[in-house]
């Protein structure tokens, strides 16, 4: 069985201005998004991830390129002619109206029978656990609870896309957490196709299906968040998605070389290895693959303690070295020690 | 409390009422006294030559809306204040609406511009203030009348054989009151737009509202405040205007504020004119209780306290 693609992205361009004030927003930006997929739209800040969600809820039109839902060409439909909501990063919840008439509003504006509009509404409503608040006005709720409302709103007319700009983002610490859990619930509780945009790594990998990560305006890459944890593409991926050491190698016999002469076994392909701080143990100084280094400095963690290592060349790693149960690793700043990867850990990835 | 904060509590109450005590000298004598010798002259009897004679009297209220007859004494409805009252009503709210039909999209444009542009527009928008009301209206006359800039021009384009009769009639007054009390409605409907948080746009039409939609379900409850607020200040002055029906309307066209010089001056039956001054202020506190309850209900409504 094949399905359609709940979003297609089709070498989608988008320049905003024009001459030498042209700012290319997005360059061949071509994707696609299951039906029923938690993505998200992963990178910094001015990367185009949310001029891309844009251009799927149809606020604004490619400069090139086509935009499909459920495979239908969408390009030239407005926002309001599109299977597809949004959740607005400020919420931009109606002032004027109860939480119960913000909720509903979608489906008033389709003219939907009344009976359908207050039995979806306090479907919804119950859905986000708001149905004490229904008839306060929304500036009376609290940020997580005008979330709630805006992901009701949002949810009520049945989207196949739902699109996400940063919702979590003015939320606490600890209200993010409960709603990033309270997200995947409504996801996968509903089957929406969810799309989601963030800055925040650790959001995306909590949450996604999938991650598209992006970097001045191009998909850098797209896949699970293991594998973009795990098998990074290039040194972009490697660097924005958690931390990671980046070393230059040579291919030699029996695997690569490091600056320093020691001969290591990656995966991948390119002349960068990248080794996760985790991924690095202290290692005896006879085992193959050992790696000696200096200690410049120690960072203590609570769990673990980061190591900065100097190299024989002078190249630099963090390693995160786990603390026994005295809390004690043994080791000093200035003093040698040799480390090693765990096996498979280490990649090669491109620039 | 200690005797220190007490002291500087009082200080602070006395020089409050030091610096207030002009603006209310000026008050009571400039506004609450003439006022009053307005209701004492609308129950007095009308002198002879104008001005009034001591003595209590209900004639000038009665005359509001009644006449006496000369031979027998007897009071009929009085049909030709009624028709002005009405014509003053029917005018001003149809000024009301022309100028928020005006008004609204200009309001929107320059709410919508860059700050440095906004102010521009704005500062556009006040300078016929700067300009005396008379020769303003005197103006739009030049622009309107059978030998004016309309006519000749229609003329010359051979679009009409003889001139069209603009002035001197109710179509006249509209014209010039929308003019004039335009930027009365701009102001108040640009202060209500700026604060719009425009995402709700995108927000509503996110959610399946056409065009028309957005601008019925969302902006006009919103910026409601400014809308009420410049309403208000263009009816109210509307409702009361002397000048532009005066030159605009001619003589036939009267509106309330007409009616009252006419009987301070020709008419020489000052309690009516003080009775039919206060019956204006009585309506103009009416629209004004209206407007007070609606923002009332739309602080409540919009929730934004």
């Amino acid at each position: 069985m094949t399905e359609r693609a709940a979003v297609t992205a089709e070498s989608v361009y988008k320049v905003f201005g024009q001459g030498a004030h042209a700012v290319h927003a997005l360059e061949n930006v071509s994707l696609s998004i299951q039906q029923g997929e938690f993505f998200t739209l992963l990178g910094p800040s001015g990367c185009g991830k949310t001029t891309l969600l844009r251009l799927i809820a149809g606020f604004e039109m490619p400069s090139g390129g086509h935009i499909l839902l459920d495979g239908q060409d969408v390009t030239d439909l407005p926002p309001n002619k599109r299977p597809v909501n949004t959740v607005f990063q400020s919420y931009a919840l109606f002032p004027h109206l109860s939480v119960r008439q913000n909720v509903g509003f979608a489906l008033k504006m389709q003219g939907r029978p009344k009976a359908e509009i207050d039995g979806r509404t306090e479907q919804m409503m119950a859905l986000v656990k708001l149905e004490s608040m229904a008839d306060r006005k929304v500036a009376q709720l609290s940020g997580g609870q005008q979330q709630r409302v805006a992901l009701a709103r949002a949810l009520a007319p049945q989207p196949k896309v739902l699109l996400l700009d940063e919702p979590l983002s003015a939320l606490d610490l600890k209200l993010r957490k409960e709603m990033q859990v309270e997200l995947k619930r409504l996801q996968t509780e509903t089957g929406i196709t969810f799309v989601f945009v963030t800055h925040d790594q650790e959001e995306a990998l909590t949450m996604s299906d999938r991650i598209g990560v992006m970097s001045a305006g191009k998909l850098q890459q797209v896949a699970s968040p293991r594998d973009i944890y795990t098998a990074p593409v290039n040194r972009f991926v490697a660097n924005f998605i958690g931390e990671t050491n980046l070393l230059p190698v040579t291919a030699a016999k029996g695997g690569y070389q490091l600056g320093c002469g020691v001969i290591v076994s990656a995966d991948g392909n390119g002349s960068t290895l990248s080794i996760r701080p985790e991924q690095i143990r202290v290692a005896d100084s006879k085992a193959k693959g050992a790696i000696e280094a200096r200690v410049t400095n120690l960072v203590y963690f609570g769990t673990d303690v980061h190591a900065h290592l100097e190299l024989g060349d002078g190249a630099k790693m963090v390693a995160r070295l786990p603390l026994p149960p005295g809390g004690d690793t043994g080791l000093m700043r200035g003093s040698n020690i040799c480390v090693d990867f765990v096996p498979g850990a280490a990649r090669l990835i491109g620039e | 409390m200690s005797r220190a904060e007490d002291q500087q509590k009082k200080a602070s109450a006395r020089n409050g009422w030091l610096l207030s005590a002009p603006a209310l000298a000026l008050l009571i004598f400039a506004a609450a006294g003439p006022l009053l010798i307005m209701v004492a002259y609308s129950f007095m009897v009308k002198g002879d030559y104008g001005n009034v004679k001591w003595g209590f009297s209900w004639d000038g209220w009665v005359g509001i809306l009644f006449e006496r007859d000369i031979f027998d004494g007897t009071l009929r409805l009085a049909s030709a204040h009624l028709v002005i009252f009405l014509r003053s009503v029917k005018l001003s709210l149809l000024t009301t609406i022309i100028v928020f039909g005006f008004g609204f999209p200009t309001a929107w444009f320059i709410a919508t511009r860059n700050p440095r542009a906004r102010a521009i527009w704005l500062f556009l928008i006040t300078i016929p203030f700067w300009t005396n009301l008379l020769v303003r209206t005197f103006a739009i006359g030049e622009i309107l009348r059978t030998e004016g800039l309309i006519n000749t021009l229609l003329l010359r384009l051979g679009i009409i054989d003889a001139p069209l009769q603009m002035l001197y009639n109710e179509g006249a007054v509209l014209v010039g009151m929308a003019y004039v009390y335009l930027p009365l409605m701009v102001l108040p409907l640009f202060a209500a737009i700026e604060q719009f948080d425009m995402k709700l746009l995108e927000a509503a039409y996110d959610l399946y509202a056409s065009r028309f939609k957005v601008l019925w379900h969302v902006i006009l409850p919103i910026v409601r405040p400014g809308i009420i607020a410049g309403s208000i200040l263009v009816f109210v002055p509307s409702l009361g205007a002397y000048v532009t029906p005066r030159v605009l309307g001619g003589g036939k066209n009267m509106m309330i504020g007409n009616f009252i010089e006419l009987q301070f001056g020709q008419g020489r039956n000052w309690p009516l004119g003080a009775a039919l001054s206060m019956t204006l202020l009585v309506i103009v506190s009416i629209a004004l209780l209206f407007y007070v309850r609606a923002i009332n209900r739309g602080a409540k409504g919009g929730g934004h306290g």
